[in-house]
């Protein structure tokens, strides 16, 4: 008999790692039906038959949180076999809060107590045994991180639901509040399975919009539900949702009491208590959170003798795919006597597109990694709870900054990295703000201005991050003005979780989930537009015949660049750069880097280094300064990379915003540049004053608008999870 | 009455009374943050909000709008 396990606990509580433990390898990681909620599923190592779903860490299983929505409708209608609850002893009374609410649902359940070692250290005692009689279940205890009893967990869920033992919580909140969910029981009985009963009810005298949607129950039925609500709200002087919360917790404590003895007085300092008086001191927390971020960025990108990441990369780039890899390809290539535009597409065409991005990855690898073991060890929450205060000024949370901060590498990662974003709108905001932040691949291109048309000076690379950072800054506040984003910030009420030591299981593998993503879209879509790019760019029509073209300047890329160049006329992308600037934009669609790349081969340089110093020269006698500015902050802000916009369609996951998303960037940008352009231009005495200076103005004043306008008020806290349908 | 964003830092105070409703009332109760709960102000972050505090025995972050919500004394 096939069997099957839902694991559910608290974020955390140690789920992850018990996950990895009881499945190994055998993971299937997929989405939630129509949301973006991670979905894991993983076959019980050993045990073939048992299939162990994992439901997203949750703190309770209230109407709220789309997390907290897909668990409870996978547990309602997909009735799983068993319930593994895993609780974290060192935080017992608020882990068990969910599984009072899990008890009720009438699924066989067993509670495994993680982190027994450390409530042993602290001096505490948990009884398992008196824990086990309070709650009705059998309950366990586990070190998830040192695999110990694990195993055993599972095959005790295994056997409650072979047993088909269901926990009964009756008793548990105050006598008039039972006496009224037994009137609604009775009420209810006629349409609801009898298992569910006590659960169905606690969810209709908390006056549950979801679970009225399902019951659809008659007018009188509701009527007479509402007058044993309402006399109870009357009795205790509260609404029905607080009274249910409060009496749970009670409960609990009453549990806890009886089964837990502590030693450490109230509010005694732990060793990460300690950490934090440091970490998170009012003076030492920004200073070392610059430090921290410095060395994490010194390791991966930085150019010194520690820099792993940046020495992979090169390696990659000059040797792997400079050396190792085509010659390879052209010994065989060679050998099999392949015509010239077979090896062309090849060895340019692919080898050339792919191992550009793929030399990326060590830098990447190194930046996760380390990204990993901050998020493991419970600092990425501190770094939210130091930022939220900036951040919740232009309607985003102290968590937005984790993501742009990755974005500062590569925007891949960046944008994956809006998952911990809880509230939709928060992360949908982060999303299409995030590709502003000038990530990696941007440097050679402000690097090629820098140094061919502003004599070098490091200030233009410093005013590239001001404008990224002012692009996030201005769309915050413009966005979460317009209906789809209004509303206050979503409350934040974050768990601060202990620090403890980073599993290296985990940090492999969320090092290496995210890593794979970024490498399978260098496998799929940038193969394919490297393709069809090295077409463009090599064939054209000479004297009336098509085929392959020496000169770059006839290839039908450049007849499309030509085609093209007038829209970009306003940003001052005029003369005889205009239609390689042109072009150089669209290549930057496939990695930023090509941009710089591209003026090289448009220039006739069969190759240039990374900052093309060799193109220097030329470059100066086309771009004015103005020009330069406006090209640069265009490809620095317009839509990003396919692979990052690949990104973006799968964490928005929903065609309609992935273009609202993509196009708003393009707009932005486009709009930046010509005002920059034509009034930078003016003040400087480039720019002559035109029809085009006026539309500046108008959209400068347009945007100066959209920036201080009131904005959508919403009449009521705007939560749209009710709207959210999630498919069954 | 006291509201919790009022409070000093190291204080410890006792909920009578959470205002407010629907998702957000909801989301400070489910983290513990009931009734006649005993809460211990750890510190305020640097740049002045949110506030951190020791509830049920583990630190937990709020802003202090939302702390305007909790009643204590």
């Amino acid at each position: 008999m096939e069997i099957k396990i839902a694991l559910a606990g608290n974020p955390n509580s140690g789920k992850t790692t018990l996950f990895n433990q009881l499945t190994g390898s055998r993971q299937r990681v997929g989405n939630w039906p129509g949301v973006t909620v991670e979905k894991k599923e993983g076959t019980l190592k050993g045990e073939n038959q048992c299939t162990i779903q994992d439901l997203p860490g949750i703190y309770s299983l209230s109407p709220y949180s789309l997390e907290e929505v897909v668990s409870r409708n996978y547990l309602v209608n997909e009735k799983p076999d068993a319930i593994l609850n895993i609780v974290d002893g060192t935080n017992i009374e608020r882990n068990l809060y969910l599984t009072t609410q899990l008890l009720e649902l009438g699924i066989p359940t067993v509670v495994c107590v993680n982190m027994m070692d450390l409530v042993k250290r602290n001096g505490d005692q948990i009884d398992i045994d008196k824990l086990s009689e309070k709650l009705d279940c059998p309950v366990v205890s586990i070190s998830a991180l040192k695999g110990q009893g694990t195993k055993e967990a599972a095959l005790k869920a295994i056997k409650t639901a072979q047993a088909h033992q269901v926990p009964r919580m009756d008793k548990v909140y105050a006598k008039n509040v039972e006496a009224a969910l037994e009137q609604i029981e009775a009420i209810l009985s006629s349409s609801v399975d009898n298992g569910m009963l006590r659960w169905y009810s606690i969810k209709v005298f908390e006056r549950d919009e979801r679970i009225h949607e399902i019951l659809k129950l008659k007018e009188n039925e509701k009527k007479e539900i509402e007058t044993i609500i309402q006399k109870v709200e009357n009795e205790m002087d509260d609404d029905s949702e607080s009274i249910i919360t409060s009496q749970r917790y009670d409960h609990i404590g009453q549990i806890v009491q009886y089964a837990v003895k502590k030693k450490s007085e109230k509010h005694a300092l732990s060793v990460s208590d300690k950490i934090d008086k440091i970490v998170t001191n009012r003076i030492l927390a920004l200073p070392i959170f610059i430090a921290i971020m410095y060395v994490v960025y010194t390791i991966a990108m930085g150019s010194t003798s520690i820099s792993i990441g940046t020495m992979g990369t090169d390696w990659a780039n000059d040797v792997l795919f400079g050396e190792i890899v085509p010659n390879f390809f052209d010994g065989i290539l060679t050998s099999l006597h392949v015509n010239d535009v077979l090896y062309g597409l090849i060895m340019d065409g692919i080898l050339g597109g792919v191992g550009a991005v793929l030399g990326f990855v060590p830098q990447i690898l190194v930046l996760f990694i380390l990204l990993s073991v901050m998020e493991d060890i419970g600092y990425m929450s501190r770094v939210a709870f130091i930022m939220d205060r900036i951040f919740r000024r232009f309607g985003l949370s102290g968590k937005s900054f984790i993501p742009m901060l990755v974005a500062t590498g590569c925007g891949v990662p960046g944008i994956m990295a809006s998952r911990t974003i809880e509230q939709d709108r928060d992360r949908k905001m982060t999303i299409m703000t995030t590709g502003f932040i000038p990530c990696g691949a941007k440097m050679p291109i402000i690097g090629l201005f820098a140094g061919a048309v502003f004599g070098g000076s490091s200030l233009v690379a410093t005013s590239a991050f001001v404008i990224g950072i002012a692009a996030v800054i201005l769309s915050g506040i413009m966005l979460k003005k317009f209906k789809a984003f209004a509303g206050e910030p979503a409350p934040f009420v974050m768990e601060l979780p202990s620090y403890h030591l980073p599993s290296l299981g985990n940090v492999v593998r969320a090092t290496w989930e995210r890593g794979w993503s970024f490498i399978k879209r260098a496998g799929s879509i940038i193969l394919l537009s490297s393709i069809v790019l090295w077409f463009l760019q090599g064939f054209g029509f000479t004297d009336g015949q098509f085929g392959m073209v020496a000169d770059n300047n006839t290839s039908l890329l450049a007849n499309i660049g030509n085609a093209l160049a007038w829209i970009f006329a306003p940003l001052g992308w005029i003369g005889d750069m205009a239609w390689k600037a042109t072009v150089a934009t669209f290549t930057g669609l496939i990695a930023k880097e090509e941009v710089v790349n591209t003026f090289g081969v448009l220039y006739n340089f069969a190759e240039v280094s990374e900052e093309g110093n060799e193109i220097w020269t030329l470059i100066a006698r086309d771009f004015t300064p103005i020009a330069a500015y406006s090209f640069m902050i265009f490809n620095l802000l317009c839509a990003p990379c396919f692979a990052a916009m690949g990104a973006i369609k799968r964490e928005m996951n929903n065609p309609k915003w992935t273009l609202a998303a993509i196009g708003y960037m393009c707009v932005f940008a486009y709009v930046s540049s010509l005002i920059v352009y034509q009034l930078g231009g003016l003040i400087l005495g480039e720019v002559t004053f035109s029809i085009w200076t006026i539309v500046a103005l108008a959209l400068l004043a347009g945007i100066l608008y959209l920036l201080f306008r009131p904005g959508y008020k919403p009449k009521t806290e705007a939560i749209d999870i009710q709207k959210i349908s999630i498919a069954k | 009455m006291k509201t919790l964003n009022e409070c000093k830092p190291s204080q410890t105070v006792i909920v009578k009374k959470i205002t407010g409703t629907g998702a957000v009332k909801r989301r400070i109760m489910d983290m513990g943050i009931t009734k006649g709960v005993e809460l211990h102000i750890r510190k305020v972050a640097p740049l002045g909000d949110p506030i951190e505090l020791n509830v049920r025995g583990y630190e937990l972050t709020v802003r202090k709008q939302d702390a305007q919500m909790i009643e204590v004394e």
